[in-house]
């Protein structure tokens, strides 16, 4: 086996899904790469590798990124969350409960850059309207859905989010 | 009692694992396997002079470069023509690696492994390969020209040609009251799946044997092609296909050069090795569907009547045929749909073209033939000024008329013959839907604000299901729990649920008990494959013969058990019981440790099974014709495709000034059969409609003169977005169960992509005035067409007064399209 120290390779610390991560990486690695192949963190997908499709979006400090437009030494220090950081243990997440609800995935490959993208989105708009629901999805490729589905998961995620705020404001009111 | 779950919109079982990031696709597995790549050929045809590799030994990581001429035996000779039909005149096929010559871009040439894709590409950018260039055959007129060969030694270019004929049909078309001529175009486009193709091999060296993991859509192909080519037995290789990030048909061709050279350097080089298609790969070396040219010539009479209809279909199969003639066989029979067409005759040429090779992409040749016969439909409808409904109707097939015999061969050589479908009631729906009678009031009304609107209708008939077979395996465990599998593959159709859905109402366990494996040749080595709307008729019937075997075995042993008549046992929430008494009981688990007689008890449960036990001490503790476990494998195969059938409308409104295209409404009338879970049903018909809208609006393959890709990226091959699709397809399902299978199911992953060339070209023609003959058609297409038209180049419409008294169309067009 020959071994590759000809190509000069670069420590990295990042924070991926509030776990400090660290990989020792060439400049040139994509932050898509690097999470899937260093990290072993297979659930960001790679579509495209030019950045059109949107499968491969992760959080980059809570906004969502193409990570296989960043290379993964930018990422350095960096609060990274990918689709395995989105659910609660075993409760999923509202957006990855809606698509569950509304048929939104089919083949699953698009889908964790959806749910991403999606989770930055309510974030910012917890009460997002039908145009806006198909505005934060217009950046993502999906060949399965005809994302008829996939619009109807961003509102029903929002809903979802509303169902459980108003069960824990009620709980605690107990 | 258990809630019935065929027919229930139930949630996916698959989903849970897909949304944590814990689907395991084919890259996201051996990550500590080598990587290869590819050099591919820049150019469309030339022969290959020289590879010089010198430069490239010297990078660090590189494992090994290999070239056509280090291919031995059969891995070096051509990839198998997987389907020779005899209507094949020169069936060419690729090399795993090219030797001396390239058909077209993107061709392997050689092949790179190292460390990582990193380094192999480094490689691959320092590998020299001299070439003396040829001249290219591009598109179906060049390729039929023949002014140039593709294969020097295919004269014409012509890899395939077939004529079916039934009655005399240029006579009488001739001698029909009415004749009309139609030239018709569909351009290129191409599956795309998010997930392109990928391979991954493992060779054990102790086992001897091979492993191997691709994203197809065939395991058994893949490991009967590749146990070939390695001159493996057939028992030493396994073929797995782990989830798949959608496949639309191109992942049903096999073997990929890739699929041949990664199991072959992984045995060699005794190294784990994967290779992952990028989206450039994808798009200049896997497969391409949909580009023909046609002809028809129809007669009919003064209702619209077909009384002949003779078509001539030249189909681009680009640079090789490992397919067959599939497509165009697909196009020439499906093109009837749900008409009775007097006399007909079809002759189709496959020709070869320096492309990217043709194989099936969803809807696989019909949506062609669909557009060649609805084409004719709105011509007719047009020259007889008639409604296009009218004329539909009155060439349907009538239910009473079912079985329908075609008097053809379809695709899988058997007769076609339609089993069901209520057509008439189906465009009764349609109509209703979608408001056909009322649009004109619509249309007038938007004319008065200055819009222009059309509406379209087209039908089709799909043959699903197709042979020669799947099979089911079904398994009870001691637990209780139910294992499934079936050889065929899943690419987001959610099978793990349906065919769970058909266990769960067989044998009474609940859905979460039920665990489903697809596509795995150590689960289930007899299989086809997963294309044509085949899966949930093929295996979900071999799946529910099986689970019904189960049941049936199940209720013996524990009538014997419990001293009372299987019939008057049932199964509910995993127990056996008897019906009325449901004291009387036992678990499913407990069914299965009685079915299989013990000699070792391994735990309390099986104790129960052990010798001293169970079994009547005069008897064979397994029964001559029995076998021990509470499982059972069983196959459908049926004596003919079944023929699902549908029918869209679509209205759609064109700008005036920028010839953009919106679309309206879209709706659906599907006839699937009975359907087992109509979630799923219309996700795929939701799909399938985006494919077509693609298809029909947005997509195509940009090929120059010289047979470069122009397009070849997700920046310039306009797939949808969001935006571009209907904000919601209308759907009613018309259900005419199957006679042909136990389930009554007919397929529909296909379905909502095949009409839609047709219904588009249908409705902008009806905004628009004047013939539409091309598809796709893009804003800046039809505003070239508008140009034309307005030039008098070309004719208006005859039967309708359509357009546009808009400011921007020219006065004269309102006076040719007014009758």
């Amino acid at each position: 086996m020959t071994d590759q120290q000809a190509e000069q390779t670069f420590p990295i610390t990042l924070s991926v899904n509030g776990v400090p991560r660290t990989a020792e990486v060439p400049a040139r690695r994509l932050l898509s790469d690097c999470l899937r192949h260093d990290l072993r963190m297979t659930g960001t997908h790679v579509g495209c590798e030019h950045g059109v499709c949107g499968a491969c979006t992760v959080l980059v400090d809570g906004a969502p990124m193409r990570s296989c437009l960043m290379f993964a030494v930018s990422a350095q220090g960096s609060e990274i969350t990918t689709v395995e950081g989105l659910a609660d243990g075993e409760t999923l997440h509202p957006v990855q409960q809606a698509f569950k609800e509304c048929h939104g995935l089919q083949c699953g490959f698009c889908t964790p850059g959806f749910l991403t993208t999606i989770s930055a989105v309510l974030d910012d708009n917890p009460e997002p309207t039908r145009e806006e629901a198909v505005e934060a999805v217009s950046g993502n490729l999906c060949r399965c859905t005809g994302y008829q589905n996939i619009v109807a998961s961003v509102l029903r995620a929002a809903e979802i989010t509303r169902e459980r705020s108003a069960v824990a404001i009620d709980e605690a009111g107990r | 009692m258990t809630t019935k779950q065929f027919g229930a919109p139930v949630q996916r079982t698959e989903d849970v694992r897909l949304l944590k990031g814990n689907g395991r696709y084919l890259d996201d597995l051996g990550q500590d396997a080598l990587a290869a790549a590819f050099v591919r050929s820049p150019h469309a045809h030339a022969r290959i002079v020289d590879i010089d590799v010198t430069d490239a030994l010297e990078v660090e990581g590189l494992v090994a470069i290999y070239t056509h001429e280090d291919l031995p035996g059969r891995v070096g000779e051509p990839l198998p023509l997987l389907i020779p039909h005899p209507a094949i005149v020169a069936g060419r096929t690729g090399y795993a690696l090219a030797k001396d010559r390239v058909n077209h871009v993107g061709e392997p040439i050689v092949m790179v492994v190292a460390s990582d894709r990193y380094v192999a590409e480094d490689v691959c950018g320092r590998i020299t390969v001299t070439y003396e260039v040829l001249p290219p055959v591009v598109g179906v007129e060049t390729a039929r020209d023949a002014k140039h060969l593709v294969h020097e030694d295919v004269a014409g270019n012509v890899a395939g040609h077939l004529v079916q004929e039934v009655g005399d049909a240029p006579a009488a078309v001739d001698s029909a009251p009415h004749t009309l001529e139609l030239d018709l175009k569909v351009e290129r486009s191409a599956c795309i799946p998010m997930e392109g193709r990928g391979v991954y091999a493992r060779w054990d060296a102790d086992d001897e044997s091979l492993r191997i993991y691709t994203s197809t859509q065939t395991t058994t192909g893949v490991r009967a092609a590749v146990a070939t080519k390695l001159d493996l037995p057939l028992n030493r290789v396994e073929c797995i296909a782990p989830d798949v990030g959608g496949g639309f048909g191109v992942k049903i061709m096999h073997p990929w050069p890739e699929e041949v050279l990664v199991p072959w350097a992984a045995r060699l080089l005794d190294r784990e090795i994967k290779w992952t298609e990028d989206r450039r790969e994808h798009f200049v070396s896997s497969a391409h569907e949909r580009g023909q040219v046609q002809k028809v010539r129809v007669g009919f009479d003064d209702e619209g009547r077909v009384l002949g209809l003779d078509v001539k279909i030249w189909h681009d199969n680009g640079a090789y045929v490992p397919y067959g003639l599939i497509v165009p066989i697909i196009t020439s029979t499906q093109l009837l749909g749900p008409y009775k067409p007097g006399a007909y005759k079809v002759e189709f040429w496959s020709l070869y073209t320096n492309t990217v090779i043709v194989t099936p992409y969803r809807g696989a040749g019909r949506p062609q033939g669909v557009y060649a016969m609805e084409r004719t439909m709105d011509a007719i409808a047009d020259y007889l000024g008639k409604d296009r409904v009218a004329v539909r109707e009155a060439n349907f097939i009538q239910p009473d008329e079912m079985p329908y015999d075609h008097h053809m061969i379809f695709q899988d050589g058997r007769p076609l013959i339609y089993d069901s479908g209520d057509f008439p009631g189906s465009m009764d729906k349609l109509k209703a839907l979608v408001g056909w009678q009322d649009f004109e009031d619509y249309r007038e009304q938007a004319r008065a604000e200055g819009r222009r609107v059309g509406i379209g209708v087209a039908c089709y008939v799909e043959g699903t299901g197709v042979g020669p077979y799947e099979g089911g395996h079904v398994v009870v465990e001691s637990t209780g729990k139910v294992v499934v599998s079936t050889g065929l593959t899943s690419q987001g159709q959610g099978h793990e649920t349906v065919f769970a859905q058909i266990v769960a109402d067989e044998l009474g366990v609940p859905l979460e008990d039920i665990k489903v494996t697809t596509g795995d040749t150590r689960k289930m080595g007899y299989s086809v494959g997963t294309f044509a709307s085949r899966a949930a008729v093929m295996s979900g019937n071999a799946i529910g013969i099986a689970a019904r075997n189960v049941r049936t075995k199940a209720l013996r042993i524990a009538g014997e058990a419990l001293e009372v008549d299987p019939g008057d046992l049932e199964i509910v929430d995993g127990i056996v019981r008897v019906k009325g008494s449901p004291t009387s009981s036992m678990p499913l688990g407990t069914v299965a440790v009685l079915s299989n007689p013990l000699r070792y008890a391994f735990d309390t449960a099986s104790q129960a099974a052990t010798q001293f036990v169970v079994g009547d001490p005069d008897k064979p503790p397994v029964a001559e014709d029995d076998e021990p476990g509470l499982e059972d494998r069983d196959f459908y195969s049926p004596a003919q495709s079944t023929y699902a059938n549908g029918m869209h409308a679509v209205i759609v409104e064109t700008d005036p000034e920028t010839a953009e295209i919106k679309i309206l409404r879209y709706c659906v009338v599907h006839d699937c059969g009975n359907i087992i879970n109509p979630m799923i049903v219309e996700g795929q018909i939701h799909g399938g409609v985006a494919q077509g809208v693609g298809g029909a609006l947005y997509e195509r393959m940009e090929y120059d003169e010289n047979g470069q890709l122009l397009n070849a990226s997700f920046m310039d091959f306009l797939m949808p977005y969001v935006t571009e699709v209907p904000d919601r397809i209308e759907i009613d399902h018309l259900e005419t169960p199957s006679p042909l299978n136990p389930l009554g199911i007919k397929g529909a992953g296909e379905a909502g992509v095949i009409p839609s060339a047709a219904v588009f070209a249908s409705a902008i023609e009806d905004a628009e005035g004047f013939t539409i003959t091309s598809m796709p058609i893009s804003p800046s297409e039809l505003y070239a067409l508008r140009q034309r038209f307005a030039a008098g180049e070309i004719p208006a419409l005859r039967g309708r007064s359509a357009t546009a008294s808009t400011a921007t169309t020219p006065t004269p067009v309102t006076e040719a399209t007014t009758r």
